[in-house]
């Protein structure tokens, strides 16, 4: 084990630190890292979360992209096939759309189409979801787009301390990822109280984040509060709603964090559900085909048997997120409480 | 209502000038002189050279003659080289497509007529520069001296086919031979190429990237995005449009051309453009050299328009008969490839019409052999497949439970239903 594999000293950082540390760590253990996207080099990214980076590993490895969200994914990919391996930045995962045949046609399916000749390890990261007031065109939540296409990896950390261990997997893995990043966390945990002021991160053990190397594992989910009488199925987000729901109601329900969607850790899943009987799926993005849809399958594939009641979604409506109308888009601490009451009353 | 007085606003919408039925007429045709355009230093600034991107640079005559500056003054081998592999990539596709007819595969394309814009290019790069080729380019692969078996098992799906049955025929990958996977979707290698020559310059490598796509999919988004960045970044990457007139039953007039030429994309991005005679193989290695000498130099990228004919349908699903005039491409007037190289080696006195005769009967008689090959590793639907199982490798580097478990289901139903 070499210097570079330890993980050190801890520090406290929020996910924004998080995320510029991991990919620190990982550019200064391999030389092929390179980071590209829109105002990521001088700037350092309109989040912060390649500040530095341009000054310590130059303009070669870290620099600024035409505005073309296709053209940034589509080089990424082109890198990739040279040997590469790219960190490309979508300013806001509203805007990913434009560079989505070059994911989903191309960097997903680069080694099945060519049999393992060629392959596309990037790792697209891009702020995600909503609780800023960023309208339609800043707030969305599409991972089930890229959950559905085979070849694509999709991960979404809740905290910085998962930030830095699963963004450094998942840019050492050798299949395209999308690191989609909760933004309205990126300072500080959101129980969806949105006129109670921001905790700082600072405030919450997970801000202690080791300077040096570690990995967390993709597809183990993270068990957040154990609990006996209902499961509850969430990330990003919306896994410190639940967390908060959970304290105010005092109900015993089991939080789990799923960390990665695919992978997706069927194990932790099913063995809650079975213990506990219930099940509650949570997330921000629409309801219709989203991944609470697949959660909410696969609970009744695995444990049919073991439900005492009807799995409850708990979702963004089906309507494009409203500036104005936020928080009655948003799925926050009430409508998780009301689907619990109904999931514990059957 | 407006007030103000004009007739009501028209749409225009492009119409070829020859449908079924029409005599195809080229006589108005502005023939380009060959050896007629300047041959710039290859780091002239883009600037310098806007007019050459709507000018059409030719080197053989109509006698066969090489003219002018752009003149690559190959020598005999080379020459005989590349007839040889444009006859021979003519032979494999009569081969192919005859296959097809047979239902021994479920699609071919030709590469009829446009043989000198794959082959020549390929002549002019180093054998490890790479390639970012679109579906009509199986010449750069038999330029390489990559094996027809090994092409054929591919066009097959066959037990010996390297990417195991998964993608259309023609859509070859050969990492041994710098050519990438060709994808169906239009011109999503235009960036890619671009990625990689990026790479290649920030690594201070010495390789240069090539693609290749057709005139109708420069009006795909991923063409602009890949402009863009070459240009912005100076990616030593050459860029490829094979105008070679129809994007199945439309013709170039949908991607642009009533209004100006491919070429002409380059000079809005400040890019270096040239036009060619596609079907003249000499035109093409020379510019195609000095694109690769100016990349290598850090001069930056070229866009190159082959100007050139798609001689036959766009692909076995194809009936060109039913949308353009059926003598369009024996009229077309610049001629076809492989005779107008043929001509200028006879005129050279290195060649004659028995040694051609003689060595379309062996590029004939070496497709046929290959064939005869692959057909022992199976067609597409005598049951030589790959294993079933091999459909879930390959979607990531090591297989997620959820894929596992869908192998297994695939397994138990089929031996549940017996087969």
């Amino acid at each position: 084990m070499s210097a570079s594999d330890v993980a050190g000293e801890t520090r406290t950082m929020n996910m924004i630190q998080a995320i510029n540390s991991a990919i620190d760590v990982t550019m200064g253990r391999d030389d092929r890292i390179v980071v590209l996207g829109e105002d990521v080099g001088f700037f350092g990214g309109v989040f912060k979360a390649t500040e530095g980076l341009q000054k310590k590993y130059g303009k070669t490895r870290v620099f600024d992209t035409p505005i073309s969200e296709l053209g940034i994914i589509g080089v990424a990919v082109g890198m990739a096939t040279y040997g590469l391996r790219p960190i490309p930045e979508i300013q806001f995962a509203d805007y990913i759309y434009p560079a989505l045949d070059q994911l989903v046609s191309e960097a997903a399916r680069l080694r099945y189409r060519s049999a393992g000749e060629y392959t596309a390890p990037i790792t697209v990261r891009s702020p995600f979801g909503g609780g800023i007031f960023g309208g339609q065109t800043h707030s969305q939540s599409p991972e089930a787009i890229f959950t559905h296409v085979a070849g694509l990896k999709t991960v979404i950390p809740s905290n910085p301390y998962d930030a830095k261990g699963l963004l450094i997997a998942a840019i050492e893995d050798n299949d395209p990822t999308i690191f989609f990043e909760p933004k309205r966390i990126y300072n500080g945990p959101f129980d969806g109280h949105y006129d109670n002021p921001v905790q700082p991160w600072s405030k919450f053990p997970e801000s202690a984040v080791p300077e040096g190397y570690y990995r967390i594992e993709l597809g183990k989910a993270r068990l957040v509060r154990e609990g006996g009488d209902v499961t509850i199925l969430c990330y990003g987000t919306m896994v410190h709603v639940a967390v908060g729901v959970v304290a105010e109601a005092g109900i015993d329900a089991e939080i789990i964090d799923l960390r990665s969607l695919v992978p997706l850790d069927m194990e932790r899943i099913a063995g809650s559900v079975k213990k506990t009987g219930r099940c509650v799926v949570v997330h921000e993005a629409t309801k219709t085909s989203g991944f609470g849809a697949e959660l909410s399958a696969l609970v009744q594939e695995h444990c049919f048997h073991s439900l005492e009641a009807p799995v409850q979604r708990v979702t963004g409506w089906d309507t494009p997120y409203p500036h104005s109308l936020e928080w009655a888009y948003f799925p926050g601490p009430v409508r998780l409480t009301e689907a619990l009451k109904r999931v514990m009353q059957d | 209502m407006s007030v103000r007085n004009l007739p009501p606003l028209s749409l225009h919408v492009p119409e070829p000038r020859f449908r079924p039925g029409d005599e195809a007429d080229f006589n108005d045709f502005d023939m380009p002189v060959a050896g007629a355009v300047a041959r710039p230093d290859i780091a002239v600034n883009p600037a310098d050279i806007r007019d050459m991107s709507y000018a059409m640079v030719r080197v053989l005559d109509d006698e066969g003659t090489a003219q002018g500056p752009w003149d690559p003054r190959l020598d005999s081998d080379t020459l005989l080289t590349m007839l040889w592999h444009m006859a021979l990539t003519r032979a494999y596709d009569e081969r192919l497509y005859r296959a097809q007819r047979q239902g021994k595969t479920s699609f071919y394309m030709k590469c009829t007529g446009e043989e000198a814009t794959s082959i020549a290019a390929a002549h002019a790069l180093d054998h490890d520069d790479m390639l970012f080729p679109s579906y009509r380019q199986q010449g750069l692969l038999i330029a390489r001296d990559w094996p027809l078996l090994d092409m054929m098992n591919q066009v097959f799906s066959n037990k010996g086919d390297r990417l195991k049955g998964r993608q259309m025929p023609i859509m070859y990958s050969v990492r041994d031979a710098n050519f990438f996977s060709i994808s169906g979707n239009l011109a999503t290698q235009y960036p890619q190429a671009v990625g990689w020559a990026m790479a290649s310059a920030a690594r201070g490598d010495t390789r240069i990237a090539a693609a290749w796509c057709g005139e109708g999919s420069t009006a795909e988004g991923d063409f602009h995005s890949a402009m863009t960045f070459a240009s912005v970044y100076r990616a030593p990457v050459i860029l490829n449009v094979i105008n070679n007139q129809w994007a199945i039953s439309s013709f170039s007039g949908f991607a642009g051309a009533e209004n100006t030429t491919f070429a002409a994309r380059a000079v809005g991005y400040g890019m270096a453009g040239l036009r060619i005679d596609g079907n003249d193989a000499l035109a093409v290695y020379a510019a195609t050299l000095w694109a690769a000498d100016r990349a290598r130099s850090n001069h930056g990228p070229t866009l190159i328009e082959h100007f050139t004919y798609r001689a036959e349908g766009h692909s076995t699903s194809d009936d060109p008969t039913k949308y353009r005039s059926a003598d369009e491409s024996t009229k077309w007037p610049l001629g076809d490839p492989i005779a107008r190289l043929k001509q200028h080696v006879i005129a050279l006195g290195i060649w004659d019409e028995d040694r051609h005769a003689a060595m379309d009967r062996e590029v004939a008689e070496q497709a046929r052999t290959a064939q005869r090959e692959a057909e022992k590793l199976g067609t597409l639907h005598d049951g030589l497949k790959q294993p079933f199982d091999t459909m879930f490798e390959d979607v990531f580097e090591e297989m997620p439970w959820h894929l596992k478990e869908q192998a297994q289901q695939m397994a138990d139903e089929r031996r549940a239903a017996g087969i």
